[in-house]
């Protein structure tokens, strides 16, 4: 067995998690399993990492991201093959809120893909990582999910369920060699973005974001907001009071 | 609708930012549009070769991938986003460096291309365009076309240089060059006139590869300034320099480079670098970036922003013009402390519109004062046209037709090659359309 870093990232197409690969294999050769849902946009990242770090192991796979059985196949051939370091789960879609309200079908796919999806990928995960009592599970959840908010709430809903999930993991795992990980971006300047970007939103750098991730991934921060400022915001919001909050427009 | 600048900040205007960010994706994006649109990377260029007001500007620096890099050939192929910074990380530290890079690694290679930009080493080893081996453009009626130097060469040689009026590049193939170190042999000289720096140009030719000078447009009659030429080395292993980043936080609400700053400034810019002269081991980034680490400067002109005058004349006529120019730069008392002379090779681009001829290049900001500022323009023009030398559009926000139809010749026949739904401020106005 290799001694190189056994890193894996779901959702690997996401260009947040892409560059958390790149800050890896920057500092040093890794092993890198890449599960995304398009083999031909996995491979983009992959021949990318590839041309970055000749000397890392990368493996693509490519996976459905719903079916509970399918996720746990995916994720039992995947630590078959060693001890995994690193998993972070990364994938998501950010839904126009008035489509969620017109439409159930959006609705649905928006709790599900953001939502059920990463928690069943991590569970899964969790029981591997709790019999090698081992390894750090990371997921993307969002500052939408720290308090329900009119112009996207069902997305925050499913953002919401993956920090209450990311909690009890933590206090499941507390003590023990699995460390969990939450990551919490503020709006940060992505494909997922792009329709905001045009409309002259502010959005962070996403090396900016990365960096943090990777910083905070590395330290086993239980939560990381990225960047960091969004802490502060986010108190501030989910605090207010529900008489000063329905008056403000967000 | 966005507001968006060039790096001059002359203006804000809208825009419909569309970013690419998949490949596949773009043919979608850049046929869709009822409106022409324009690529644009880092949108370094100082005018409007890089903005469409009220139109759409397709922001590529979302394809920032690499597809392939053969390390015993030094090939390298990548996506048209991917900054020349990220290129010299992946490749010096393998043996291979950009063989030509600009004044800033900050650009996308899409913009390099689109601007077949130089840089210090014209006389040894031409410009961008001379290093790419072939591209991929996407026209905007959903045709994907292979170019280069073995098939559609008409199209490639329209492409490099072409302002992004060709088409959307999405990728390219780079032939990179050897190297040994990150570090460069340097020398400083300081020269006293215009008739100094010829001779110095001359005299490096042969033995450096890289030449550049910093020329002190303020004091008047000779022309004094700083020479600088450099040439790669075998030297390993030296910590290298902490990239540092200082930024200028907030744009003052006038210029921080005024008549009042100039001249103590190029004072003590001379002098120190005297003082500093001979001979030095650099590192290349800030041999070939020395401004990259303070992070926009480009705000210290103040709210009105500022231009770049770069001509290139040829070399026969080049003193004589240079001194023409520094003589009214003077008068005007305007200018500033970056100001950049030096001369290139006697070889012809690969582009129809590459803005390297053989000659010397005069590149000079000018904090915009309006009119005032235009009038000197108007003189410098002058001066150009009577040379037959020509300004860089990568630089230019403000040239009259006539100017860039004398110095493109090739303009007529690069016309044939542009795309009907790409235009840029710059294409409406200096081709009409
Ligand atoms: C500090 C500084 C120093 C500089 N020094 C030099 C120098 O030494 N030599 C030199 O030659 N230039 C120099 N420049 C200018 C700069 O190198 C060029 O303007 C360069 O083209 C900018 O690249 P960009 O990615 O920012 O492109 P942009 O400025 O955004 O765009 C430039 C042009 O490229 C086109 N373009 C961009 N991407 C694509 C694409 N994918 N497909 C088709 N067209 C595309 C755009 O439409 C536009 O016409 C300097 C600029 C600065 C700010
Ligand atoms: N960008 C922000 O402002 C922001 C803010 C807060 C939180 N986040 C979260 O950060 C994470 C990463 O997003 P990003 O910003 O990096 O965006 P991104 O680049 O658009 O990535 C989105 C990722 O999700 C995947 N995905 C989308 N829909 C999917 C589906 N139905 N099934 C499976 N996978 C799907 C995509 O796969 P394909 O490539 O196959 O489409 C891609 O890998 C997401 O969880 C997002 O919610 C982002």
């Amino acid at each position: 067995m290799s001694n190189k870093k056994k890193i894996v990232i779901v959702g690997a197409t996401s260009a947040i998690a892409e560059h958390y690969a790149r800050l890896w294999i920057e500092k040093q050769p890794i092993d890198l399993t890449l599960v995304g849902r398009d083999a031909q946009r996995i491979e983009r990242v992959a021949s990318d990492l590839k041309v970055r770090s000749s000397e890392s192991d990368i493996r693509i796979v490519q996976a459905v991201f719903l079916d509970p059985q399918a996720i746990n196949a995916t994720v039992e051939s995947i630590v078959k093959s060693g001890r995994v370091d690193v998993v972070l789960i990364a994938h998501g879609f950010l839904p126009e809120q008035a489509d969620c309200q017109d439409d159930l079908e959006t609705c649905r796919k928006a709790l599900d893909v953001n939502g059920i999806s990463p928690v069943i990928y991590a569970e899964a995960f969790a029981k591997l990582m709790a019999k090698a009592n081992y390894g750090t599970i990371a997921l993307i959840g969002s500052v939408a999910g720290d308090r329900g908010r009119k112009s996207n709430y069902v997305y925050g809903a499913a953002k919401g369920l993956v920090t209450r999930y990311a909690q009890g993991l933590q206090h499941r795992f507390a003590g023990t060699g699995v460390k969990v990980v939450l990551i919490k971006p503020g709006p940060t300047d992505t494909p997922m973005t792009a329709h905001l970007k045009g409309k002259g939103a502010k959005l962070a750098p996403v090396e900016d974001v990365a960096k943090q991730v990777f910083e905070g991934v590395k330290a086993g921060k239980p939560v990381i907001y990225a960047p960091g400022k969004w802490w502060l915001i986010m108190m501030i919001i989910r605090h207010l009071p529900a008489i000063v909050f329905n008056k403000v427009n967000i | 609708m966005k507001p968006v600048s060039s790096w001059g900040r002359l203006s804000a205007d809208p825009h419909y930012v569309v970013p690419l960010n998949d490949p596949s994706k773009v043919e979608n994006l850049v046929c869709r549009g009822p409106q022409p649109g324009v690529a644009h990377g880092m949108g370094r260029s100082y005018g409007d070769v890089c903005l469409n007001s009220e139109g759409t500007l397709w922001i590529t620096t979302g394809l920032d991938h690499f597809i392939n890099f053969d390390e015993s050939t030094g090939r390298l192929v990548c996506e048209a986003g991917v900054l020349l910074r990220d290129i010299q990380r992946l490749a010096i530290p393998r043996g291979w460096i950009l063989p030509v890079t600009p004044g800033t690694q900050l650009v996308t290679v899409g913009g390099a291309i689109a601007n077949d930009v130089h840089g210090k080493n014209h006389h040894v080893l031409g410009s961008f365009g001379d290093h790419v081996q072939s591209l991929t453009l996407i026209r905007t009626d959903g045709e994907l076309i292979h170019c280069g130097l073995n098939e559609r060469n008409d199209l490639f040689a329209a492409t490099v240089g072409g302002m992004g009026l060709t088409g959307v590049i999405t990728q390219a193939e780079i032939q990179l060059r050897r190297v040994a170190s990150p570090w460069l042999d340097t020398e400083t000289v300081p020269y006293a006139n215009l008739g100094e720096f010829f001779e110095l140009a001359d005299d490096s030719e042969a033995d450096w590869e890289h030449t550049v000078s910093w020329i002190d447009c303020i004091t008047g009659d000779g022309g004094r300034g700083i020479f600088m030429r450099g040439n790669s080395t075998n030297v390993e292993f030296r910590p290298e320099p902490e990239g540092r980043k200082l930024s200028i936080p907030v744009v003052p609400p006038v210029s921080l480079v005024n008549r009042l700053s100039l001249r103590p400034f190029n004072m003590a810019y001379y002098h120190l670098k005297r003082w500093q002269a001979g001979p030095a081991i650099m590192h290349y980034q800030p041999f070939f970036y020395p401004l990259d680490n303070l992070l926009e400067w480009n705000r210290m002109y103040g709210p009105k922003g500022f231009f770049q005058y770069q001509s290139v004349v040829p070399r026969e006529v080049g003193q004589d013009a240079v001194r023409a120019m520094l003589k009214e730069i003077a008068r005007s008392g305007d200018g500033s402390f970056l100001a950049v002379l030096k001369t290139f090779g006697n070889r012809q681009p690969v582009g129809m519109l590459s803005f390297p001829q053989p000659g010397v290049t005069l590149a000079l900001d000018f904090p915009n004062h309006g009119e005032r500022t235009h009038k000197l323009f108007e003189r410098l023009d002058a001066i150009v046209r009577e040379a037959k030398g020509r300004l860089y559009p990568a630089k230019d926000a403000r040239m009259p037709r006539d100017l860039f139809e004398a110095g493109y010749l090739r303009l007529n026949e690069f016309m044939k090659y542009r795309d009907p739904g790409i235009s840029s401020g710059l294409s409406r106005r200096l081709m009409g359309s």
